[in-house]
C-alpha cells in the first residue's frame, strides 16, 4: 500500500469516525487484513500503530488461512471507555483488545469484562505478564531516555537517573527547558510510567522537582517527543517508550537511546479477550500465535519485543543487567493508578512541577 | 468337606481385617471432614486478615483536607490483596454523609454498620462470589465529624485453593497414617494369631493314633478350646479302649468254650455207640446254651459300658431302679424257686446315672445272686454314709476268698462259679465307674452283698 493510499484511507476513516462515533470516542485508524470474503472476521482493537502491528497480523494470517482481521487503532483512554461501554452491554465488543494502558486493562479484567483462556503458551508466561488467565502481556518494551547524539556529548549522556539529576543540578545548566517527558494528564502511558516510577524509587520525587525547577517540557505523544529530540528542540527526553524510540533511532542517526542502569521499567502491552467477543476461539489462536516462537519473532521484527539484557542484544550501552529490569506487573495493584482520588492527588502533585500551559 | 468348610467359614484374619478396615474408613471419613472444615476455616481466617489489613490500610490513608475528605489509596493495600494473585478486588470508601468517595459505586452493602469493629460478609462481586470486610473510621475535626466506611472485597479463588491445599495435605498425611496403621494392624494380627497357627501345626503334626492331651503352650483365650479338644480326645481314647477290651474279652472268653465244643463234636463223630453219642450231643447242647448266654452277656456288657460312657447322665431315684429290676422278673426264668424281696426306704435316693445301664448292671447282680447264692435274696436302695447305694444280698457265703480277690476285674472267667458271673460283676463295676461310683462286694452276717455306691445327687427328688 502506498503512502498516498494509506493517507487517503486514514482521512476517510477519520471522516467516517467523525460522522458516526459518539463525540468523545474517536477511532484513529482502521485497516482490514486478509481476504475480503473470509468466513470469519476477527476484530482487534489496539493502541498500537498499524504500521508497527501490520506485519505481525500478516504473519498470523499467513499461518491461518480463511481468516480476516479488522484492525482498529485507538487512543488508550478512548479504548478503555469503549471497552467499558461494551462490557456493560452498550456495544459490539471486539474479539481482542490490546492496550499499552495496562492499568486500564487490569481494571477491565477486575470489572469482569474478560473471558478466561489457558494454553501451554499462556501458562509459560511469567506471573508478571499474566493475570487470572484473562489478561496477558504480549510485548516487552522498556521506558528509555532518548537524547540527541549531536548535541549531547558522549560524556554527558546520562546512564542513570542520578546522572540526569546531576545534569540538571547546576544553576545555569544548558538542559534547562530542553528536557521533555510525557504529559501524564493527557498520556495514559506517561501516567503509567510516572506512577510506576513513584512506586519504584524515591528518586522520582527529586527528579520531578529537578524537572520542574529547570522548566522541563511535558507534552503529549511519543512521536512528537522523539521528533523534538531529533530536531534539537529537546536535548533529552525521559521515559519514552523504547519500541518507538528504537524505530526512530533506526531511521534517524541523530537519536540515541539509554536504558537507565539503576532500573528500567519494562512495559508489556496487555491483551484480553472481551466476554462479549464474537470469535473468542480465533482470538485465542491469535494470542497463542503472539506468544509462540514465530509470533515472538514477528513482534521483535517490529521492535515490540525488545532485547534488554547484555546477552540478548549485541549493541553496547543499550544493554543492562537482568536485575535492573522492572517489569510493570499485571496485578490488581495497578487499579490504584485508576483510583479517582489517587489519580487526582498524583496529578495535583505532578502539576506543581509542571504547571499547565 | 474340610476344604469347602474353610472356604465358606470367615477366617479370623478376614474378620479382623474387615473390622480394621471399617474402623479406618470411618475414622478416615471423620478426619477428612474435619480436615476439610479446618482447611476452610484456616483459609477463611488467613484471607480475612488480608481483607482487614487492606481495609485498615485504606482507612488510615483517609485525611481531612481543604476539599473535605481525601483518600490516598495506598498501593500497599492492593499489594496485600495481591497475595491472592488471581482474585479480583472490590473496594469502596463512603464519606461521613454516605456518599461514595472512591472505588466501586455499586458494591453490596454490609449486613450491619461495622461500628468500631469489622464486619465480614459474603456477597457477589460482578457475577462472582466474593468475601467482603467493612471497617469504619471516626473523624472528629472542627468542620468535619462522623464515620467513614471502607469496604474491601475479594473473590474466592485463592481461599478455595488454599483450603483445598490444606485439605489435600491433611489427606495425604492421613493416607500415610492409614497405610502405616494397616501394616501395623497386619503385623499385630499375625502376632496375636500366631499361637493358633502353632496349635494347628502341633495337631497336624501328630500321629493319627496319638490321643494324648495337647500340651502346646497357648494363650488363655485359646485354653478353653484346647481343654475341650483334650476332653474330646479323652472320650475317643476311652471308647477305643473299651472297644479293644471288648474284643480281647470276646476272644478270651469265647476261645475255651468253642474249643471244648469242637472237642465234644470230634468225640461224637468218633463214637460208635448211639447211647454214648446221645449223651455227648446232650452235653454239646448244654454247652451251646451256655455259650449263647455268655454271648448275650458280653454284648449286653459292651452295650452297657458304651452307654455308660457316652450317654448323658440324669437324675434317677435308685429306689425306682431297684423296683424295676425286682419287678422285671428275669431271675424267675433262671431259678424259679428263689424268693426275691424288695427293701426300700421312705426317702428318695437320688443319683446322677444312666438309668438303662444302671438297671442292667443291677439286673446282673441280681441274676448272679439268684443263680449262685442262696435264697432268700433281697434287693434294695438307700443312702449309706452320704452315698447313694443300690444293693443285692443273698443268704449264701459268696465266692471264696481267692475269687473275691479277682472279682470286679474284667476277667473273672467262667470257671469261677460257672456261667459267667465274673462278666456280670465286671459290667456292674464298669457302670459304677462310669457314674463316678464303685462296686463293693462284702461278706456280712446276713450273707453276701454286692452294692453299687454312687455320689449322692445334690437335689433331692420331691
Amino acid at each position: 500500500m502506498s503512502a498516498r493510499a494509506r493517507l487517503l484511507r486514514l482521512a476517510a476513516a477519520l471522516v467516517l469516525a467523525g460522522c458516526t462515533a459518539p463525540a468523545a470516542l474517536a477511532q484513529e485508524v482502521r485497516e482490514s487484513f486478509g481476504p475480503a470474503d473470509a468466513p470469519v472476521r476477527l476484530s482487534i482493537r489496539s493502541t498500537t500503530d498499524i504500521a508497527a502491528f501490520g506485519p505481525v497480523i500478516r504473519a498470523f494470517l499467513q499461518r491461518r488461512p480463511g481468516l480476516a482481521v479488522d484492525y482498529e487503532q485507538w487512543g488508550s483512554n478512548d479504548l478503555f471507555d469503549l471497552s467499558q461501554t461494551d462490557c456493560r452491554g452498550g456495544g459490539r465488543a471486539a474479539d481482542a483488545v490490546i492496550s499499552s494502558g495496562v492499568q486500564q486493562m487490569v481494571k477491565l479484567v477486575n470489572d469482569a469484562c474478560a473471558a478466561p483462556y489457558r494454553s501451554t503458551f499462556t501458562a509459560a508466561l511469567p506471573d508478571a505478564q499474566r493475570w487470572r488467565d484473562e489478561l496477558w502481556g504480549i510485548s516487552r518494551e522498556p521506558a528509555v531516555i532518548v537524547y540527541n547524539r549531536t548535541l549531547v556529548p558522549p560524556a554527558e549522556v546520562p546512564r542513570t537517573r542520578f546522572d540526569l539529576l546531576d545534569l540538571l543540578r547546576p544553576q545555569a545548566t544548558r538542559y534547562a527547558g530542553r528536557v521533555a517527558t510525557y504529559d501524564i494528564e493527557s498520556s495514559g502511558l506517561g501516567y503509567l510510567f510516572a506512577f510506576a516510577d513513584a512506586q519504584e524509587a524515591t528518586t522520582f520525587g527529586a527528579l520531578m522537582e529537578a524537572l520542574g525547577r529547570t522548566g522541563a517540557v511535558a507534552t503529549c505523544c511519543s512521536a512528537e517527543i522523539i521528533a523534538g529530540v531529533a530536531e534539537g528542540r529537546y536535548l533529552l527526553a525521559y521515559n519514552v517508550l523504547g519500541s518507538y524510540a528504537r524505530a526512530a533511532a533506526q531511521a534517524d542517526g541523530r537519536i540515541g537511546i539509554v536504558l537507565p542502569n539503576d532500573y528500567t521499567l519494562v512495559l508489556s502491552r496487555a491483551l484480553m479477550i472481551p466476554r462479549g467477543a464474537a470469535h473468542p476461539g480465533e482470538a485465542a489462536e491469535f494470542l497463542d500465535f503472539l506468544l509462540s516462537p514465530p509470533g515472538r519473532e514477528a513482534l521483535s521484527q517490529v521492535l515490540l519485543v525488545s532485547p534488554l539484557t547484555g546477552k540478548e542484544s549485541g549493541e553496547d550501552g543499550a544493554a543492562l543487567s537482568e536485575t535492573a529490569l522492572r517489569p510493570i506487573s499485571l496485578t490488581p495493584a495497578l487499579i490504584v493508578a485508576l483510583d479517582r482520588q489517587a489519580r487526582a492527588a498524583f496529578i495535583e502533585l505532578w502539576r506543581k512541577s509542571f504547571p499547565a500551559e | 468337606m474340610a476344604e469347602a468348610g474353610t472356604l465358606r467359614a470367615p477366617s479370623l484374619t478376614g474378620r479382623i481385617a474387615v473390622a480394621v478396615a471399617v474402623l479406618l474408613l470411618a475414622g478416615g471419613v471423620i478426619v477428612s471432614v474435619a480436615a476439610f472444615a479446618y482447611g476452610r476455616q484456616a483459609a477463611q481466617e488467613a484471607y480475612d486478615r488480608l481483607l482487614v489489613g487492606a481495609a485498615n490500610d485504606i482507612a488510615a490513608s483517609i485525611s481531612a483536607g481543604q476539599n473535605g475528605l481525601e483518600v490516598a489509596v495506598p498501593v500497599s493495600a492492593f499489594q496485600l490483596l495481591g497475595l491472592a494473585a488471581n482474585d479480583r478486588v472490590a473496594y469502596r470508601v463512603l464519606d461521613t454523609r454516605g456518599e461514595v468517595l472512591t472505588g466501586y459505586d455499586d458494591l453490596p452493602e454490609p449486613p450491619r454498620r461495622p461500628l468500631g469493629g469489622v464486619v465480614f460478609y459474603d456477597a457477589d462481586f460482578l457475577g462472582e462470589p466474593a468475601r467482603y470486610a467493612a471497617v469504619t473510621r471516626r473523624f472528629a475535626e472542627r468542620d468535619l465529624s462522623g464515620t467513614v466506611e471502607v469496604i474491601v472485597g475479594q473473590t474466592l479463588l485463592a481461599r478455595r485453593a488454599f483450603a483445598f491445599d490444606i485439605t489435600r495435605r491433611a489427606l495425604l498425611v492421613l493416607a500415610g497414617v492409614g497405610i502405616a496403621m494397616v501394616m501395623l494392624a497386619a503385623v499385630v494380627v499375625r502376632t496375636a494369631l500366631g499361637p493358633l497357627d502353632r496349635l494347628e501345626q502341633a495337631i497336624a503334626a501328630r500321629d493319627p493314633h496319638d490321643l494324648t492331651p495337647v500340651d502346646t503352650d497357648v494363650p488363655r483365650e485359646a485354653q478353653a478350646m484346647v481343654r475341650a479338644l483334650n476332653g474330646f480326645m479323652g472320650r475317643i481314647d476311652q471308647q477305643l479302649a473299651s472297644m479293644r477290651n471288648l474284643i480281647s474279652d470276646a476272644a478270651h472268653q469265647l476261645r475255651t468254650p468253642v474249643a471244648a465244643l469242637r472237642a465234644q463234636a470230634d468225640l461224637a463223630a468218633g463214637e460208635p455207640d448211639p447211647d454214648r453219642r446221645d449223651a455227648i450231643v446232650a452235653r454239646i447242647h448244654s454247652r451251646t446254651k451256655d455259650l449263647g448266654h455268655l454271648l448275650d452277656q458280653m454284648l449286653a456288657r459292651a452295650l452297657v459300658i458304651h452307654r455308660a460312657e457316652s450317654a448323658r447322665r440324669e437324675l434317677v431315684d435308685l429306689r425306682d431302679i431297684a423296683l424295676e429290676v425286682a419287678e422285671a422278673g428275669d431271675h424267675a426264668l433262671i431259678s424259679p424257686g428263689v424268693e426275691v424281696a424288695l427293701q426300700v426306704g421312705e426317702s428318695p435316693v437320688p443319683a446322677l446315672a444312666d438309668a438303662l445301664s444302671l438297671s442292667e448292671a443291677v439286673k446282673n447282680l441280681l441274676n448272679n445272686a439268684v443263680r449262685h447264692g442262696q435264697s432268700p435274696v433281697r434287693i434294695g436302695a438307700g443312702v449309706e454314709a452320704g452315698r447313694a447305694c443300690i444293693w443285692v444280698v443273698d443268704s449264701g457265703a459268696g465266692p471264696d476268698a481267692a475269687l473275691m480277690a479277682q472279682l470286679g476285674a474284667r476277667f473273672a472267667g467262667e470257671s469261677a462259679r460257672g456261667g459267667g458271673s465274673g462278666l456280670g460283676l465286671s459290667i456292674a463295676a464298669a457302670v459304677a465307674r462310669a457314674c463316678h461310683g464303685e462296686l463293693r462286694l462284702d461278706r456280712g452276717a446276713e450273707g453276701f452283698r454286692a452294692a453299687i455306691l454312687l455320689p449322692l445327687a445334690p437335689e433331692a427328688v420331691s
